[in-house]
């Protein structure tokens, strides 16, 4: 127990350090680059996938459930509300978990391991600044747009379900879904992207840094950062949608 | 000139450093000898600040070393790590270049590289190459060009010549003789090879037991009466120190 709040003391402190790096040059325009490429670019076919195929099941399981009650008709409505509101942001953020957590713990671990993190520190560059901060900021930054294709995504995949297997008419699901959805379901989708992002990035990057010597040590550092991560976003989901929902 | 005074580090109850006191002048040559395992990384671990000793000072020209001051020292530094170390993510010539690249030098810093390349018998042609293309000699040979390539006025060499052939062992040698005799550069060599010490030294010092053992001019060690210092030197397994638990 003790040993778990120390651990979250190191945390807090190694997230506030990464912030305060924003205000202070250098800034490695090149890595953050690279990272907003590997981070935002690279994820769009994994995050194209799971948003449209659960987009497409979504629209069946509301349509066999709503049958119950005879309220089918709700298919386009729930389906936009469900993606953009929850799945997307949240599966977004856990494909991004498995796929860049991972990623950044692994690396940013092995050169740890390798003295490549020490001989940053004497080649004068400091490791929070090269290797961190331009993760975390292309996370942020990018997590919001893969969030909007992800939505987007999952909306057509219910639209495609429901039109060619449900019967239901084409131009009239598109303006349901248009004049259901409200300026606060996807403003709200768009942060929690932010969130996830930011914290996806920070946990892989912490573990990284943290972790021990040998293979065994870069294995356990991303096992450690992926749990973390997914853990972290899906209780951020949680008080986010209090947040934004609530009352 | 650097000192240490007192020196301590102990790792999860395992004491490697207990006291180590050592002075290298400018401009000199110092070699540190010893047993596998003894803390000779450590220990230049420690002036580099990339660890924090328990107990005990060091100073760069009179100024401490801490967590505050260790940036402006850094910057006059160059460091050969005994793995190597190099970025795997970046190619050859952005390895060695990569104090370069961030500062006024950074339009030249490629010609510089291959030139840094060539001192330690590298071809032009692995420029952009990947570290991990080459063999495990050719990365320490990149790793010493990184540590040389912004001429620094300090340079720290964690086993220059392991893993070389005898002939390249002696251009690195030569190369290390060279830095300090010719830019007037301070170096700190860690090696096994008494070749090296020969080529290499102004002075040596014999890290045994996490003290330093035996420190003197490199012709003094010939007629030294330690024990230990005579037994390392011929290479016997017979002696104070023990090759055999
Ligand atoms: N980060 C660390 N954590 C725990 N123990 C360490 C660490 N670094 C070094 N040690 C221990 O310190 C001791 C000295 O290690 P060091 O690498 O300095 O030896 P060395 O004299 O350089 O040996 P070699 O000639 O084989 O390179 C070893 O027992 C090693 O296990
Ligand atoms: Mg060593």
């Amino acid at each position: 127990m003790l040993g778990a709040l120390a651990a979250l003391g190191r945390f807090a402190i190694f997230t506030g350090q990464t912030i305060s790096h924003l205000a202070r040059p250098p800034f490695y325009g090149g890595a953050f680059g690279q990272a907003l490429i590997q981070i935002g670019y690279f994820s769009l076919p994994v995050v194209g996938l799971t948003a449209f195929f659960t987009g497409g099941a979504l629209a069946l399981q509301i349509y066999s459930g709503g049958a119950r009650f005879s309220a089918e008709a709700v298919v386009p409505q729930i389906v936009a509300i469900g993606m953009v509101r929850e799945l997307g942001p949240v599966l977004v953020g856990l494909m991004i978990a498995a796929r860049v957590t991972s990623s950044i713990a692994a690396e940013i671990a092995t050169m740890k391991v390798t003295e490549q993190i020490d001989a940053l520190v004497t080649l004068s560059t400091h490791p929070m600044k090269y290797l961190t901060l331009p993760r975390v900021l292309a996370a942020t930054l990018m997590m919001p747009l893969l969030v909007a294709v992800g939505d987007t995504i999952g909306i057509f995949g219910g639209y495609l379900v429901s039109t060619q297997r449900l019967g239901f008419n084409a131009a009239s699901y598109m303006q349901n879904t248009i004049d259901f959805l409200e300026v606060l379901d996807i403003t709200s989708s768009l942060a929690k992207g932010a969130v996830f992002g930011f914290i996806a990035a920070i946990v892989g990057c912490y573990y990284g840094m943290t972790s021990e010597r040998g293979a065994m040590g870069v294995g356990r550092a991303t096992k450690g950062a992926v749990v973390a991560a997914s853990v972290l976003i899906l209780a951020a989901n949680f008080f986010l949608t209090e947040a934004f929902f609530s009352t | 000139m650097i000192t240490l005074s007192g020196i301590h580090k102990t790792f999860e109850g395992n004491p490697v450093l207990r006291g180590v006191d050592l002075t290298v002048g400018r401009g000199e040559s110092m070699v540190i000898i010893g047993g596998s395992g003894s803390g000779k990384s450590v220990l230049i671990k420690c002036i580099l600040g990339l660890l924090t000793p328990d107990i005990g000072e060091i100073t760069i020209d009179g100024a401490a070393m801490t967590p505050k001051s260790q940036t402006g020292f850094l910057d006059r530094f160059g460091m050969l790590f005994q793995g190597g170390a190099l970025f795997d993510s970046l190619p050859v010539w952005q390895n060695v270049a990569f104090r370069l690249l961030r500062g006024p030098q950074k339009a030249q810093a490629r010609e510089i590289a291959v030139a840094k390349l060539a001192q330690v018998g590298l071809k032009a042609d692995i420029a952009d190459r990947y570290p991990s293309e080459l063999s495990g000699g050719m990365q320490k040979r990149v790793g010493l060009a990184r540590a040389i390539a912004a001429d620094p006025e300090v340079i720290f060499f964690d086993e220059p010549t392991t893993g070389l052939d005898p002939i390249m062992a002696g251009v690195i040698n030569d190369l290390i003789r060279n830095v300090v005799t010719e830019l007037g550069v301070t170096a700190i060599t860690i090696t096994h090879d008494m070749t090296s010490v020969d080529t290499i030294a102004d002075k040596v010092a014999m890290l045994h037991d996490g003290k330093i053992r035996w420190t003197g001019a490199k012709s003094a060690m010939e007629t030294a009466d330690d024990p230990y210092l005579t037994q390392f030197i011929a290479g016997t397994t017979d002696g104070p120190i023990k090759a055999r638990w």
